[in-house]
């Protein structure tokens, strides 16, 4: 069982949550995962970035976006609720080495997962430029703990509300024609990452990516979160989850991610539905 | 093979039983009693449930079974049993109603009883080898040895008796075990019973390995496992789910840090293998492993419980022969699949699968293409399985596996309309201990080295199963487990 300790909600769709989780605190580093599952019986496992840890108290944050049926169900924990499983750290954690300019770019929920990396970057005395996007102001996270990390910040928005009006695609060309960074890396929506990894490649520029697959077990049993990365099948939750840009075929991923589709959106329904009359009881509570 | 009614069966082997019992039967006798067949829901019924397809014999059924034994002195089947279970004295015992004897008998070789009578290809082990077989020269009508097995396992679940262990005085060692398939459940029992303090490790959520996870509900139903396991923790194992040896611990930490003075390592053969063909990676493209996994574990075949989704399919071809492939085809006629085929580079003779699941599947309606390999797979304008193209084979001369090698036909392709593939041709071992293990040798197939006693390349370490033996049985991974975990007690009790 794994406490919440803390919630907050960060927009409309984003929250993050603190949880008990001592052994995995322990050992995680910037890059993992975990796979959390409500409950035993009919739970489904998901994946989510450690956003955080801190061994000493035995918690990890994770950042989640409302998407589907598990994660709409998770909002409705409150502190003191406790997930029923958490298995990790998975994953290869990030490669962090001392490159010289680095320009991390986070699209939407993708902010939470590259924090980390963005912080041991910059640990490991890079020169650290952040780009971070979202649809609109409301959906902006974590802008404060970006700033206290990068040496120049640049927020976008897609609609001009707040920020930059652009694409991070945008000022990512900019920094590849002026600035020479060493590498970039890139965590977001599929189709970000994949204008991201287009972006930099005429310039020659190495680019991480963290997919985001289905995954069943996050151990490498199920093959479920296969990719093709330069003509090879990888797993993503062993050989990754983070693989060069430039080599990962991302149209095959999104297809692939789309599996599902027709039992997602029937759950993604009635949870909406059920969302609101949680959402009223609590009130009522209240 | 024709399904035959419950009560049908039953009400024969009334009639036999009554005529049997008392007499004196000569040799001749007993090879001219018919073989028992085993009970199962209806065909057209059991396609639409998942409970259990098998309902085991009867009593007079058992009693008749038994007494097909000729109880030779030499006793052959013996030898073909890897746990060399004692089968004579515990069919005598059946054919005489003592079954709690007879599941004593059983219970000095074997740990899990109610599993092994229902999974074990016994036809490749005890009843290839039975004389009854041989004389009648036909190995399906050999003494059901496993399911007399099974018969007196159940009988004593039945009765809800449940006879702890005794465990020896707390010696103060520690164990870790990672995995809780077979070999780690056995090796648990075995080492607690020594008196040592024993923790088990499992990555999954739920404790059983593939018994939980990959063979489905209607062939080995899940209340069984979890009785097992329980049985464990009124024994005193801890059971650590949602922990990754190599990732949430490293092996080595377990005993330079965390004071274990010996680890067993039972991880099983969770690295589905896939063909390398063109299409592979399209939508409706699934490892067994995952399809059985959604199904079983998670129970996506409760859409109004379950969160995990299964992939809806209407035609779906299953590529293998194994018993991972009839599962997963006997699933998804379960999940309302129209059309199941297994796809098949050899023929039915060569099929590693049980005889009886092969028979299953049949009666469910799942059409067999033998001597066929699909060459790709092909895809709609939304990456979608769309077809398969397969290829037909003839069977040329034996290969090293001493099997006749399936050759290809020139020109003989042909498109066979399916939109989900599940492709179940095995799993190597999982690479994560080796990775993250310094000093942990495998083989070129990626297996741990161990000897005999299941001793690997690491002080205190020993390991078992599927990992050390590729994709192999139920069976094969206890006995395994049993041997290491008389290794590590043999260990620990010199160091006292
Ligand atoms: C290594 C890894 C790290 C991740 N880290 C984070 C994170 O830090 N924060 C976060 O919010 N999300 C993260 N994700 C994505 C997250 O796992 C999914 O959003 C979640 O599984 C959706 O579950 P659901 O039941 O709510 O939605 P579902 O009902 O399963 O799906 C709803 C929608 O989400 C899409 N979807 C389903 N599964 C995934 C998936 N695994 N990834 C992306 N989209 C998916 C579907 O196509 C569908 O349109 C991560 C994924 C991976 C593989
Ligand atoms: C679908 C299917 C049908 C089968 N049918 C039959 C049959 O009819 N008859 C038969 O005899 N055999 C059958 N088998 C084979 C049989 O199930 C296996 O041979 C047997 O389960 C192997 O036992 P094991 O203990 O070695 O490993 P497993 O049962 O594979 O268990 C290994 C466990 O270890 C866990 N694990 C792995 N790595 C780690 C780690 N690093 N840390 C913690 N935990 C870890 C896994 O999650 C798993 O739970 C079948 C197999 C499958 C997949
Ligand atoms: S070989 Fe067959 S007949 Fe002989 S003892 Fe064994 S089970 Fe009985
Ligand atoms: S999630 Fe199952 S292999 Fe990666």
């Amino acid at each position: 069982m794994n406490k919440i300790l803390e919630k907050r909600q960060l927009s409309e769709e984003v929250f993050r949550m603190k949880i008990e989780a001592p052994l995995i605190a322990r050992e995680r580093k910037p890059g993992q995962f975990v796979i959390i599952q409500k409950d035993t019986n009919y739970g489904e496992r998901i994946p989510l970035t450690i956003a955080d840890a801190d061994p000493d108290e035995g918690s990890i944050t994770i950042i989640f976006q409302t998407v589907g049926k598990t994660t709409h169900e998770m909002a409705l924990f409150e502190v003191g609720d406790s997930f029923e499983n958490v298995l990790g750290p998975l994953g290869q954690p990030t490669h962090i080495e001392k490159v010289g300019t680095v320009v991390c770019v986070g699209g939407g929920i993708g902010v939470a997962p590259l924090h980390p990396i963005a912080q041991a970057m910059k640990a490991a005395g890079n020169h650290v430029v952040i780009i971070m996007g979202a649809r609109n102001r409301e959906l902006i996270i974590m802008e404060d703990e970006m700033k206290a990390i990068a040496d120049e910040l640049i927020v976008c928005t897609d609609d001009g509300s707040y920020g930059r009006k652009a694409l991070v695609t945008e000022p990512l060309k900019e920094y590849c024609e002026s600035a020479n960074p060493a590498m970039a890396v890139a965590i977001g929506p599929p189709i970000m990452m994949k204008f991201c990894a287009e972006t930099t490649r005429p310039y020659g520029v190495k680019t991480i990516v963290s997919l985001n697959t289905i995954m069943v077990d996050g151990t490498g049993m199920c093959g479920g979160c296969r990719v093709t990365v330069g003509g090879e099948t990888k797993f993503v939750c062993v050989d990754g989850p983070e693989f060069d840009g430039h080599l990962v075929d991302f149209d095959n991923m999104m297809l692939r991610l789309g599996a599902f589709k027709e039992r997602e959106q029937e759950d993604h329904h009635q949870c909406h539905l059920d969302m609101e009359i949680a959402k009223k009881k609590q009130g009522a509570l209240r | 093979m024709s399904h035959k009614n419950v009560d049908t069966l039953k009400s024969e082997a009334k009639v036999l039983w009554a005529d049997l019992q008392g007499k004196e039967l000569k040799p001749k006798d007993r090879l001219a009693i018919p073989c028992q067949d085993m009970p199962s829901q209806e065909p057209s019924v059991r396609i639409r449930n998942m409970a259990e397809v098998a309902v085991g014999y009867s009593e007079e059924q058992v009693r008749v079974e038994a007494s097909r034994c000729l109880q030779c002195k030499s006793a052959p089947c013996v030898k073909g049993c890897p746990v060399s279970i004692d089968i004579p004295r515990f069919i005598k015992a059946a054919e005489e109603g003592r079954f709690e004897d007879s599941l004593a008998v059983i219970r000095e070789s074997s740990l899990l009883p109610s599993i092994c009578g229902r999974v074990c290809p016994q036809e490749s082990q005890c009843q290839e080898h039975c004389t009854v077989g041989k004389s009648l020269k036909d190995v399906n009508r050999a003494v059901s040895i496993g399911r007399i097995e099974r018969f007196v396992a159940d009988y004593e679940r039945a009765k809800g008796t449940k006879n702890i262990p005794q465990i020896a005085p707390s010696t103060g060692k520690k164990v870790a075990i990672i995995g809780s398939g077979p070999a780690g459940i056995t090796a648990a029992a075995d080492i607690r019973k020594a008196g040592h303090d024993v923790t088990v490790f499992e990555a999954f959520h739920k404790p059983g390995g593939v018994l939980v996870y990959g063979i489905p509900e209607f062939r080995l139903p899940k209340s069984i496992v979890e009785e097992e396991i329980h049985t464990l923790e009124e024994m005193g194992v801890d059971i650590e789910p949602n922990f990754l040896v190599g990732r949430t611990r490293k092996l080595k930490d377990l005993i330079d840090k965390d004071g274990f003075d010996a680890v067993f390592i039972g991880s099983g053969a969770g690295l589905p293998k896939f063909m390398h063909i063109e299409g592979e990676n399209l939508v409706g493209v699934l490892s067994a492993n995952e399809y059985l996994t959604r199904s079983n574990l998670m129970k996506a075949y409760d859409p109004e419980h379950a969160a995990t989704p299964t992939y809806k399919s209407r035609r779906v071809a299953v590529l293998g022969g194994g018993n991972v492939a009839m599962d997963a085809a006997r699933t998804a006629i379960r999940l309302g699949a129209e059309k199941v085929y297994i796809v098949y580079r050899r023929t039915e003779v060569e099929m590693p699968a049980r005889v009886e699941e092969v028979g299953h599947a049949k009666e469910e309606g799942v059409e067999f293409l033998l001597l066929r390999n699909p060459k790709r797979i092909i895809g709609d304008e939304k990456g979608r399985v769309r077809a398969i193209e397969v290829l037909s084979y003839e069977l040329g001369e034996p290969d090293e596996s001493g099997r006749r090698r399936p050759v290809p036909i020139e020109g003989s392709e042909s498109i066979l309309d399916v939109d989900t593939v599940i492709v179940s041709i095995g799993n190597d071992s999982n690479p994560l201990l080796k990775q993250t293990t310094e000093g942990l040798e495998t083989n070129k197939w990626g297996n741990i080295i161990a000897d005999e006693d299941g001793k690997t390349s690491m002080d205190r370490v020993y390991a078992g199963g599927d990992i050390v033996l590729g994709a192999a049985t139920v069976i094969l991974a206890m006995g395994q487990g049993r041997k290491a975990a008389a290794a590590i007690n043999r260990m620990l009790a010199e160091e006292v």
